[in-house]
This record gives C-alpha cells, sequence and structure tokens, in this order.
C-alpha cells in the first residue's frame, strides 16, 4: 500500500503530509488550486464546491458535487476530484484554453459578476449536467398549469428546465451579485454532454475503490477501516472515536466551533452499511447511504420521504451526508426524522456485542442524546410496510431552499372510509427532541376525518411539544404552525385542486 | 467639438459584452487577495480576540500565555502601534479599543505560523473586562436619548399647517432592519513591506486610498510610503467602502513589525460579528392627503442605528432624508434625522446609502394609507408623482419627472397589468387558502455622492508603441462590471476593437487621491476620466493622421482599428500603424485623465441643495402567491423597466439590475439579523452570524418570470456616452414585493383593511399579518384559529 493520494484534476497529488483535521479545501489551495472558495465553511454557500466520483451501482459511477469545506481532505485516499480549473483543461475534449459547455453558457450568460461564487456554481451545474437519468426525468416532468410555464414541477416538488435540469441541483449554493436569472438560463440551456467527453466516459466505470486509510499524527488521527467487524472493534477500542460519513455535521463542528476530533473513523464506504432492500415486510436502509443515494434507491416508493428529500438542506449537502448520520447526529429539527417517525420506523443499533433494532420513537432521549451507547453503531433504518395511504410533509422555514426548519410536521394516516384507522404525527423543531404528537393522535383515531374533527385536532396539536423563541421563529408561530399543518393536511387530503 | 455624452459611429459602448473576468470567474482562474498567500512564502496569520461583553472596559491583558503556544509570533495590541490608534475618518473608532464598544470587538490580534496557531494562542490571551451597562435596542437608545453625529432637518412649506388642513390626516410607525452584506469573499488582507521600507497592501476595498490613508496614519507613515491595490472584489455592495481599513492597518503593522508578509482573512461569523451592515431605521409620520389622494404634507422622525461609531452614518442618514419623497410631489414636508449610538457594529454603507430607508417609509406610508383613502395603491402613487417644474423638498429640481411617467404607463401595459388583475381577482375567489397579490412601485434615485468633493477621479492610459492599451483607474471591480465598462469606454473613445484594452488592477500608485467605489457614481466618474485621457491621446494622434492625410484634425476619425480621414479616399491607416509613427515623431502615447461632475452644490447643514447630477428612474410590477395556512409565499413574476441612460453594457447593466431587485427582495421579506436584546450573559451577541443562521436569497427567491426592460431613447446629456448609473437604484425596485405580499394579504381582510407588514416581511410576519387580516372578517371558516399576536402600531386615522 503506497502513501496518501488523491486524484485532482486527472493528476495524482501526493498527500502525504495531509494532517487529519486538513480539510479538502484548505489542502485543494494549498496544492495552488485556489478556484474553490469559502464563504461559509458549514456547507451553505457552496462557494467550495467540487465534483467526486462516487459509485453508481458495482460498474458505473456518477459525478457528484460536494462542499470541499467539510470533509478531511484524508476521506479521498485514492479517490477522483475534479474542480473548476480541471473542468477545461487540455484533458477534456475541448482545445485547451476552450471552456467546458457548463462554463461557456455561464461566462456568455452573464451567470458571474464577482466570480467568488462561480466555481462552486460551475462544479454543481457540471455534475447535474453529467447526471445519466437527466433527460429522462424531464419527461416524467408536469408542466405547471397556468401561465407561468416557465418552470416545470415534478410530482416530488423538484423543478426541472426542458432539459431536464434539475434546479435543486443548485439549491447549495449562493449567490449574491446575480439574482439567480442568468445562473439558471445558463443551466436550462446546456445540452446533453458530447460522447466523446471523457469526463461523461468516466461515468461508464466504476467508481474508485475506497483504500484502507491510516493517518496518525500527534494531535489526532484518520481511519478508514474496510470492513464492518475490523469498524466495531476499532469502536470497542476507541470508544470516543468520531464516526464520519460526509462530515456533513461534524465537518460543521470542527470549523465553526473548533472541534478537533482526536480519531476520525471514515465508514461511508463500508458495503455493509450501503445496502437497501425493499421486501414485502419492510425496507431496510443502510446507514452509510447518503440522501441523494436513498432518494435513488427508493425512486418515489415512499410518498412522504420523496416530499422531505428536495427540502433537505440542499443538494451539495445530501450528496454527502448519510442518513444514518442525520438519526446519529439527533437534532432536534433534522428534517428526516419526524417523517421517519411518522412512518413508524426503527433503528438498527450494531456493536461488537451484536445487533438490536429498537423503536425511532424511544431513540432520543434528549437534546443530542440517544440510547445509542458507546461503541455502538447506527447500522440501518426500517420502514415497516405497507405504508399508510395518506401522507404530507409540511417544512415551515424562511427560505424554501435550503434553511432549517422552524417547525417540520409529517403525516401519515390511515383512513378506513371517512374513518381514521390510524395516524402518525412527526414533529420537528418543538422540543428537544423530534417528538410524536401523541395526543393529537388519540383525538383522531377512531374518528371520522372531517372538518369539525380536524379542527379540534388542530387546536390540541397546538399544544403539542414545548416550542421556543429564536432566532428563526417565535414560540407562537411555531405553536401555530402545527395547528396550521394539520389543517393543510386536511385541506389537502379532501381538495383536488390544491396538491401543491 | 466632441461632448461626453455622444457617442461616435460603431462604438463598442453599447455593445452586450461579457465581463471582462467571466472567463477566469468560471474557470476557477480569477484571483482573489487571500489566493495570492499560496503563491508566496513564510506567510504568517491573523486571529482576533473578540470580547464576550456588548460594553465594558479591558480591565487587563496579557498576552504571555499565547506567546507560549507553539507558532504564535506575536501579539499585536495598542502599544504596539507607532501612528495613531484609529481605523475611522471620524477618529471615533481605535484600532486597538481599551473600552469594548460591541460584543465581539476586537481587542488585540494574534499573528501565527498558521491559522491554527493564531487561533490557539487567541484563545490563550487573557482579557480582563469590567463590564459597563449597554444599549442594544433602537427603542434602548432613544430612551436613553443616545445619539451620535449631526441631527439634521429637511424643511420646506409648513408642514403642521398643512396637516391641520388636510382632508384625510394618517399617522403610524415602522421600525424595519438592518442588512449583512454577505459578499461571499469575507474581508481580506495581504501585507508585506518591500525594500525601502514601501508597505504593499493588497486589499478587497472598495476605496484603496482611504485604505492607505488609514494604513499610513496608523503605521506613522506619509501616503506615499504605502501602497494600496485591489485585484478585484468577492463582491463588496458598500461593506468594503470604510470597512477593510482597519483589517488593513492591522495587516500592515504586523508586516511592519515582524518583516513578514501577513495574511489577514475573516473567517465568516468573525466578518459578520466585527463589521458594520445596513442601517436598521425607526420612522415615525404624520401624513396629510387632499380629497384626491394627493399627499399634503410629511412629518416624520428618523432615527437610525449607526451602531458604536459614525463610520458613514451622518451621510447615509443624509440621503435617507432625501430620498423619503421617492417619487412623489409632497408640496410640505418636515424631516428629522438623527442617528442612535447603540452597541453594535458600526453600521455602514449598503447598496442604496440609506436611500432605501427612506423610501421603505414612504412606500410603506402609501401602502398603509390607499385602503384608508379607499383607493388602489397604484393609482395614489400615480396620483403623487412628481411632474416637470417640481422640485425636491431639498430644493433639486426634478429633471426628466416625464421619465417616471413614461416608464410606469409602458410597464403597466407590458406587464398586462390590467389583465391580470382580472385573473387575480378570479384566482382568490377561488382559493381559500392560496392567495396572490400583485403590485407596481416606482423608484427616483438621486446620482452622485452627496458630498460633493467626491465626485471626481482620475485615469491614466497607456498606448504602447504595439497599439495595445493598458488603462488604470480610480475605480474598484467588486463584480458591478466597472472594469468591463471602461474598457468599452476606452475603447470606443480609440476607436479600437475591444481586444486592444487590457485592465491593470486598481492601484493608489497609479492614480491617487480617489474616491471610493461607491454612489452608483463610479461609471460616470471614471468613464469621464477615462475617455479624458484617451481623448488626449486621440487628439495628439490625430494630428499626425491630419499630416498623412493633409486634412484637418478634427476631420480625422477613429473606429474598430482603423483611422479614416473625412472625404479622404485611399486605405485606411491602421490604429498599430498610427502610433508607431507617431512614436517616431515623439508624440506621447500615455495620458493622465481627469473628471469632476459640474453642477453640483450641497449645504449639509441646511440640507439644500443640487446634490445629484441626475436622477434614476425605474418602476417594477411583482406578483406573489401567498399560502394562507403559513403564510410562506412565492414571488411568481416581476417586470421591470429601468433607465439607465444609453447602456453602455447591456449584459452588465441588466446583470446590475436583476442582482440589485433580488438583493432588495432579501432585505424586505427574508434577511433578518437577531441580536440577544436579553439580559443575559449574551446580551448584544448577534445571533444571526453565519450563513445557517442568516439567509439571503437563493434560487427559490428568485422571481419565477422574471423581465426586465432598459428604458429606451434614454440619451443622459452630461454623462459619459449618454449613460446613467446603475449600481444601487434597482434594489429599490423591490418594493413592489413586499407592496404585493400587503396586497395578496389585504385580501383576507375586509374592504378599507390597512395592513400593517413587519420588515422584513418574512413568512411568519406574513402570516400574522393574515391572522391581522382575517380578524376583520368572516371568510374561510377553515382558516380561522386562536392564534393571536399584538400588531406593534397601528395606523390611526384622526
Amino acid at each position: 500500500m503506497g502513501g496518501i493520494q488523491i486524484t485532482v484534476n486527472g493528476q495524482i497529488r501526493d498527500g502525504d503530509q495531509v494532517g487529519p483535521h486538513i480539510r479538502l479545501l484548505d489542502w485543494l489551495r494549498t496544492e495552488g488550486l485556489t478556484g474553490a472558495k469559502e464563504g461559509c465553511a458549514e456547507g451553505e454557500c457552496g462557494a467550495c464546491a467540487v465534483m467526486v466520483v462516487r459509485p453508481d451501482g458495482p460498474s458505473q459511477s456518477r459525478w457528484t458535487s460536494v462542499n470541499a469545506c467539510l470533509p478531511p481532505a484524508l476521506a479521498f485516499d485514492g479517490q477522483e476530484i475534479v474542480t473548476a480549473e480541471g473542468l477545461s483543461t487540455e484533458r477534456g475534449p475541448f482545445a485547451e484554453g476552450d471552456l467546458h459547455p457548463v462554463q461557456k453558457e455561464m461566462s456568455a450568460r452573464g451567470g458571474s459578476q464577482c466570480g467568488y461564487c462561480t466555481p462552486g456554481f460551475v462544479c454543481s451545474m457540471a455534475a447535474e449536467y453529467y447526471r445519466p437519468d437527466r433527460a429522462a426525468s424531464s419527461l416524467e416532468a408536469t408542466v405547471r398549469t397556468g401561465r407561468f410555464a416557465v418552470v416545470e414541477e415534478h410530482p416530488t416538488g423538484h423543478e426541472c428546465g426542458p432539459n431536464g435540469f434539475d434546479l435543486h441541483a443548485l439549491s447549495g449554493n449562493l449567490c449574491r451579485c446575480t439574482g439567480y436569472r442568468p445562473i439558471r438560463d445558463a443551466a436550462y440551456a446546456l445540452t446533453r454532454p458530447d460522447e466523446a467527453d471523457p469526463l461523461l466516459a468516466r461515468q461508464a466505470q466504476a467508481a474508485p475503490a475506497p483504500r484502507r486509510t491510516r493517518v496518525v499524527v500527534g494531535d489526532g488521527g484518520f481511519v478508514r477501516p474496510m470492513t464492518l467487524e475490523g469498524l466495531l472493534v476499532l469502536m470497542a477500542e476507541n470508544p470516543e472515536s468520531t464516526l464520519v460519513a460526509g462530515s456533513t455535521d461534524v465537518g460543521v463542528e470542527v470549523n465553526l466551533r473548533h472541534s478537533r476530533p482526536s480519531l476520525t473513523v471514515a465508514i461511508d464506504r463500508l458495503e455493509q452499511l450501503r445496502v437497501l432492500e425493499i421486501e414485502p415486510e419492510r425496507i431496510e436502509i443502510g446507514a452509510a447511504l447518503t440522501l441523494t443515494e436513498v432518494e435513488r434507491g427508493l425512486a418515489g416508493q415512499v410518498p412522504l420521504l420523496a416530499q422531505v428529500f428536495p427540502q433537505f438542506a440542499s443538494r451539495l449537502i445530501r450528496n454527502a451526508a448519510s442518513i444514518g448520520g442525520n438519526l446519529a447526529t439527533g437534532s432536534p429539527i433534522g428534517d428526516l426524522v419526524p417523517a421517519l417517525l411518522a412512518l413508524d420506523a426503527s433503528v438498527l443499533l450494531a456493536s461488537a456485542g451484536g445487533e438490536r433494532d429498537v423503536a425511532l420513537a424511544e431513540y432520543f432521549t434528549g437534546y443530542r442524546r440517544s440510547v445509542r451507547q458507546p461503541g455502538e453503531l447506527l447500522r440501518a433504518v426500517r420502514i415497516p410496510l405497507p405504508l399508510a395511504d395518506h401522507t404530507a410533509f409540511y417544512k415551515i422555514a424562511k427560505r424554501r431552499f435550503d434553511d432549517i426548519s422552524s417547525v417540520s410536521v409529517a403525516f401519515a394516516m390511515q383512513l378506513d372510509g371517512e374513518v381514521i384507522s390510524s395516524i402518525r404525527i412527526g414533529l420537528g423543531g418543538v422540543a428537544a427532541t423530534p417528538i410524536r404528537a401523541s395526543r393529537t393522535e388519540a383525538a383522531l383515531v377512531g374518528r371520522r376525518w372531517t372538518l369539525e374533527v380536524a379542527q379540534a385536532a388542530a387546536s390540541i396539536m397546538s399544544g403539542e411539544g414545548t416550542p421556543i423563541d429564536d432566532l428563526r421563529s417565535s414560540a407562537a408561530y411555531r405553536s401555530a404552525m402545527l395547528g396550521k399543518a394539520l389543517l393543510k393536511f386536511y385541506a389537502k387530503t379532501t381538495t383536488v385542486e390544491d396538491n401543491r | 467639438m466632441k461632448s461626453l455624452s455622444d457617442r461616435p459611429v460603431n462604438p463598442v459602448v453599447g455593445l452586450p459584452v461579457t465581463h471582462e473576468s467571466a472567463d477566469l470567474h468560471v474557470t476557477g482562474a480569477a484571483v482573489y487577495t487571500d489566493d495570492l498567500i499560496v503563491r508566496s512564502q513564510n506567510v504568517l496569520h491573523a486571529w482576533p480576540v473578540q470580547a464576550p461583553h456588548a460594553h465594558a472596559l479591558v480591565t487587563s491583558l496579557r498576552t504571555g500565555p499565547a506567546l507560549a503556544i507553539p507558532g504564535v509570533v506575536k501579539v499585536l495590541t495598542a502599544e504596539d502601534v507607532p501612528g495613531t490608534n484609529d481605523a475611522g475618518i471620524k477618529h471615533d473608532e481605535p484600532l486597538f479599543p481599551s473600552e469594548v464598544m460591541f460584543y465581539g470587538h476586537a481587542v488585540c490580534w494574534v499573528l501565527g505560523e498558521t491559522l491554527e496557531s493564531a487561533r490557539l494562542g487567541a484563545e490563550a490571551v487573557e482579557v480582563d473586562y469590567e463590564p459597563l451597562p449597554s444599549l442594544v435596542t433602537l427603542t434602548e437608545a432613544i430612551e436613553a436619548e443616545s445619539f451620535q453625529g449631526h441631527q439634521p432637518k429637511v424643511n420646506r412649506g409648513d408642514a403642521d399647517a398643512a396637516l391641520q388642513t388636510a382632508a384625510h390626516r394618517f399617522s403610524g410607525e415602522l421600525e424595519f432592519g438592518g442588512q449583512e452584506h454577505f459578499y461571499l469573499e469575507t474581508h481580506a488582507s495581504f501585507v508585506h513591506v518591500d525594500e525601502g521600507g514601501q508597505v504593499f497592501v493588497q486589499c478587497s476595498t472598495q476605496h484603496p486610498s482611504e485604505t492607505q490613508e488609514i494604513v499610513a496614519h496608523v503605521l506613522g507613515l506619509n501616503s506615499h510610503d504605502v501602497t494600496v491595490q485591489c485585484i478585484r472584489m468577492g463582491g463588496g455592495f458598500g461593506g468594503k467602502e470604510m470597512q477593510p481599513h482597519g483589517f488593513a492597518a492591522i495587516a500592515a503593522l504586523g508586516s511592519v513589525l515582524t518583516g513578514r508578509p501577513v495574511r489577514l482573512r475573516l473567517n465568516r461569523t468573525q466578518d459578520i460579528t466585527l463589521s458594520g451592515k445596513r442601517h436598521p431605521f425607526h420612522a415615525r409620520w404624520e401624513a396629510g392627503f387632499d380629497e384626491l389622494g394627493r399627499i399634503q404634507a410629511l412629518k416624520a422622525t428618523l432615527t437610525s442605528d449607526g451602531g458604536w461609531s459614525l463610520d458613514l452614518s451622518e451621510p447615509v442618514l443624509a440621503r435617507a432624508m432625501c430620498h423619503i419623497d421617492n417619487s412623489y410631489w409632497i408640496p410640505n414636508v418636515l424631516v428629522n434625522g438623527r442617528i442612535a449610538k447603540t452597541n453594535k457594529t458600526s453600521q455602514t454603507a449598503f447598496r442604496g446609502f440609506g436611500g432605501p430607508q427612506g423610501m421603505l417609509v414612504i412606500e410603506d406610508l402609501m401602502g398603509r394609507c390607499a385602503p384608508l383613502l379607499g383607493l388602489d395603491p397604484a393609482e395614489l402613487r400615480r396620483r403623487n408623482f412628481y411632474i416637470s417644474g417640481q422640485s425636491t423638498p431639498y430644493g433639486q429640481p426634478v429633471r426628466h419627472a416625464e421619465r417616471l411617467h413614461g416608464i410606469w404607463d409602458t410597464l403597466l401595459e407590458r406587464a398586462d397589468v390590467i389583465r391580470r388583475k382580472e385573473e387575480i381577482g378570479a384566482f382568490n375567489a377561488s382559493q381559500p387558502y392560496r392567495r396572490r397579490g400583485l403590485a407596481i412601485t416606482p423608484v427616483k434615485f438621486g446620482i452622485s455622492f452627496n458630498f460633493t468633493a467626491f465626485n471626481q477621479a482620475g485615469a491614466l492610459v497607456h498606448v504602447y508603441k504595439d497599439g495595445s492599451v493598458l488603462i488604470n483607474h480610480g475605480g474598484t471591480e467588486m463584480g458591478q462590471g466597472l472594469h468591463t465598462k471602461m474598457r468599452q469606454v476606452a475603447a470606443t473613445a480609440l476607436g479600437v476593437p475591444l481586444g486592444y484594452v487590457r485592465l491593470a488592477p486598481t492601484r493608489t500608485d497609479k492614480v491617487p487621491n480617489t474616491s471610493a467605489t461607491a454612489a452608483s457614481s463610479s461609471s460616470d466618474l471614471n468613464g469621464g476620466a477615462v475617455k479624458n485621457a484617451c481623448d488626449q491621446i486621440s487628439e495628439r494622434l490625430a494630428h499626425v493622421a491630419a499630416r498623412k492625410m493633409n486634412i484637418h484634425p478634427d476631420d480625422v476619425r477613429f473606429a474598430d482599428g482603423n483611422v479614416t480621414g473625412l472625404g479622404v479616399h485611399g486605405p485606411d491607416i491602421a490604429f498599430v500603424d498610427l502610433v508607431r509613427d507617431a512614436y517616431f515623431q515623439r508624440i506621447q502615447l500615455w495620458a493622465a485623465g481627469y473628471y469632476r461632475t459640474e453642477g453640483l452644490y450641497w449645504d449639509g447643514v441646511g440640507m439644500q441643495g443640487e446634490p445629484f447630477k441626475y436622477f434614476s428612474y425605474g418602476a417594477s410590477v411583482s406578483e406573489v402567491e401567498v399560502d394562507a395556512f403559513t403564510g410562506a409565499y412565492r414571488l411568481l413574476r416581476t417586470d421591470i423597466i429601468h433607465d439607465v441612460g444609453d447602456s453602455l453594457s447591456p449584459l452588465i447593466d441588466v446583470g446590475q439590475i436583476e442582482g440589485g431587485f433580488v438583493q432588495g427582495a432579501g432585505w424586505l421579506t427574508l434577511e433578518q439579523l437577531r441580536w440577544d436584546e436579553s439580559d443575559g450573559a449574551n446580551r448584544g451577541r448577534l445571533a444571526t452570524q453565519s450563513a445557517s443562521t442568516y439567509k439571503l436569497p437563493s434560487f427559490s427567491e428568485m422571481p419565477e418570470e422574471f423581465n426586465v426592460h432598459l428604458f429606451e431613447r434614454a440619451t443622459e446629456d452630461g454623462v459619459v456616452y449618454g449613460s446613467k448609473a446603475v449600481g444601487e437604484p434597482p434594489f429599490m425596485l423591490a418594493f413592489s414585493v413586499r407592496e404585493a405580499l400587503r396586497q395578496a394579504v389585504a385580501t383576507f381582510g375586509s374592504r378599507g383593511h390597512s395592513v400593517e407588514l413587519d420588515s422584513p416581511a418574512t413568512p411568519e410576519a406574513v402570516f400574522w399579518a393574515i391572522a391581522a387580516a382575517s380578524a376583520t372578517t368572516t371568510s374561510a371558516p377553515i382558516l380561522h384559529g386562536t392564534e393571536a399576536k399584538s400588531v406593534p402600531v397601528s395606523t390611526r386615522a384622526h
């Protein structure tokens, strides 16, 4: 086994001097690749975005846009990265000095003003440009009725151009100058990649295999174990180790709160954690699958989750963040958790001593605390089947793309005729942990689904949890939103015209 | 005789060229200040020690523990300052304070071999504080009568008497929030000392000359000892007009003391917590209208929240007071202004520079009063427009007022407003839970620095022997396309293709004594100077060509890289050949250009004069859709017509209009600065100090349909190639979004209900406004709830 090697823009670079706390962004910049910028250091602005080759099944791969400001550089040992600089080098099908089609459109249409966010936009846009199912998805798109045919909407909330370009691919990139219109125009003007495009051809081959990485220096270490068994042993021996998949949460702690984990353990490529199984009784989702991979793997089969994904952070984050990480971090406002609560999901906790299945409703014990013990790994999430017929997810936030919820509410309801045979309601942002709206559920089960019942239940629901005033919204608004969410859900299930 | 606004044949100005750095931007090759450090060696990194108090005395400061941290090289404190310990121009901003004036105030800076060692060093510095009472909110400052700077007054006619006799009289209050610049590139400086002690400062600054002056006075040097260069900025928006100076001075001090290059780049949280923002304002007003809805009198008191020091608060307030009229003729006006002194960051320039704050007051007033007057808000606004011959409350004639009317009428037609209003009515009648609203609002914005002396600029233009052209000018590039326009101006003035002209980074040793790149006026000022320099050169070249063609120099024409003579047949002379000939005839091929705006004067004490060269006009129509359950909304469509004169560069100008509009919409609907106003330990701390908590517009805030048109046949006499400024005015086109939200909310209330909307009009604010409106009627039963929130202050009819 050789030293640390990372391929950037087709060139293998030696990473033997890279310490465990060096972020990918800083390493790229010290290598002289200063196109990627730091705008926020917490995965919100996308100025640092680059493309990475990620697996797409065993024999194919995808160019995947990720934030470079969050993950450690060592997580990319043996991997392939392309930056904005690399899109237009002589490696491409384009003569040296020529621009990549994405760069050409961005330049010609006024997609850059100050230019600081532009390399990141270019990488996010290029990854979507190469997305294999981009054209196909445009066929599924339904043109929204009304006067504004500019934007086409998917049933899942994705907004696509006539070329199948999903605008949500850029949801993690902020521009303060342009107002976005020329960037949208550039994205929607892209054609299919040229057959001779080497970056397109790269996707027809498997992603680079993960490499066993082990770097320990004075103030910390970085390890990538190759098996689940090895991971569990490592965790048993190092109960203080910090597991990372996409580092989208730990990276923020490192950057903004200056935490310096003593031992970082990368688990994102462990095959045993990357399994998605759909069986008659249940769906099992491996913890290390990214949210993008889960969305792709489920392909809309869990409509409630399909509603969550486009509203969950940004594409850049979803491309890196794992479903297991979202549960392990235990945020009271993680958008996925209320939906999983409504779906009656459970989590599989594995340790060197064995496995246990814990209902998600019993998993959280307090603010960012759970029943998971040191040395225990969240291995998978299980969703029981069949699913309830009526589901909805409402995220209340200031900004529609890439914001943190003030409140999020998920419903899963089964009707027997007009009678509610079961209902589960998951709430985020109104307590120290995501919770079930138990009193509201009790007031609804067995009742007829009428306006009067919904209104009565809505006033109960407004009293669920213990919402607080903070920078995102007032406690009064949060409480009001709980009740309104139920009324909105009622309107959705009973009104034909308004399903948006 | 060439006039400044005349265009020659085949001008390069007016072509829709792309940004001169666009290809560098998209390939990641464009270099910003902090990208320079990987090209240098031996660099030291700076990290601040930020105080955890809103107001406190520094009773002791021990740097020893920091110096014990491996890699820490030096801790910079007040004792290290060889010159003046001051980072501002008002001498009220100590670079190293002994009194902490806001939460996060930097009391000293640590230099380390790595950023990590500097950070650990900063953690190790021991500081003792004696906390003092603090004022955090505008209300607290007003109650404590904590004010700073001048308290100006704009007065015309007799507002009190006119209010007494007005047919309708209303009063109200509005307090609205500031705005974080959130340029994507945070403050950055990189300084090294040349042989001979010349301090070379590379800085992301909109005002290199002032950065130079502050660095010099901190170091105790003369201006000729300090050179400031700004390659380009990753956004400025006013936030880098005054604010970079102190950071550059820290880096320069560190470099002088250590002899090593020093890099100071703020991370996002440091940038947000250390640097100033748009001023929040409080406004109290009384207005009188006649029977026809024509405003007869306005009395208002504007109080801005200036933060801990004056910075640019006085000129910002002056511009706010000069824009409270927006586009409306108000015969009797009395506006008082004052600047609160609070324990917050020192608020500063931000696109519009007080103009948006002044105009928000009148646009809010119009939106609130229209239903009380029984008028459609668009009709109320139209009725009050200036007409030719009228003048502003500060005495400036409103030239080209007819453009306002033309833009308005054309926009109503182009945006199909009459038909769409019918459609919206039908939509709203059929939709219990979603409502649409549409509004049209105008903009009139004065161009020039209020302070007359700033309205001058210089340029340095070189023509080399091979015919290539290099230009320097005093303006900086922050994405607004100034350099693109200046290349076009030079190419036009010299009659050469754009490719002949290259632009060199802004440096104080090329063009001295420059004004800030600000007030939207940099194309006017620097364009005038670049053209002046080019005209000098082409006049000399014309003599060379005239001798060759045996004609009068006035009959020589330069276009497309060729030189021709009127009535001269035969082969053209190539520009490059003419230049070479001129060199051998010992003709000077370079020139320094200069421009000063004519006809301006301003009495800053009496608040009277003609401070502006001209007014920029525009109008916008926006349509929104509001969700009654949550208050969430979408911006469905915006149409804009804006007056940029004859555009120098249409792609650039449309970009400025769209970008300014969305940034304005962000300020009015989304962006919210939340300070800890409690009496707890974190009092005065900014809670929204990162990208995850301070939200600026993303794709979801862009209008889904966005149509921008430039006003046609708009030549502006006396301005370079007939153009007009564009940087700031479009920001204020965003009022149509806020007013459209008000219209949508109004549909939930009874007829005549005056909707009051917080600013920013977040989904939560819209929700409460809907709740207040719904309480006035009995329709839409599903919406009825028990939620109640006290609405701040109501519009009261007398």
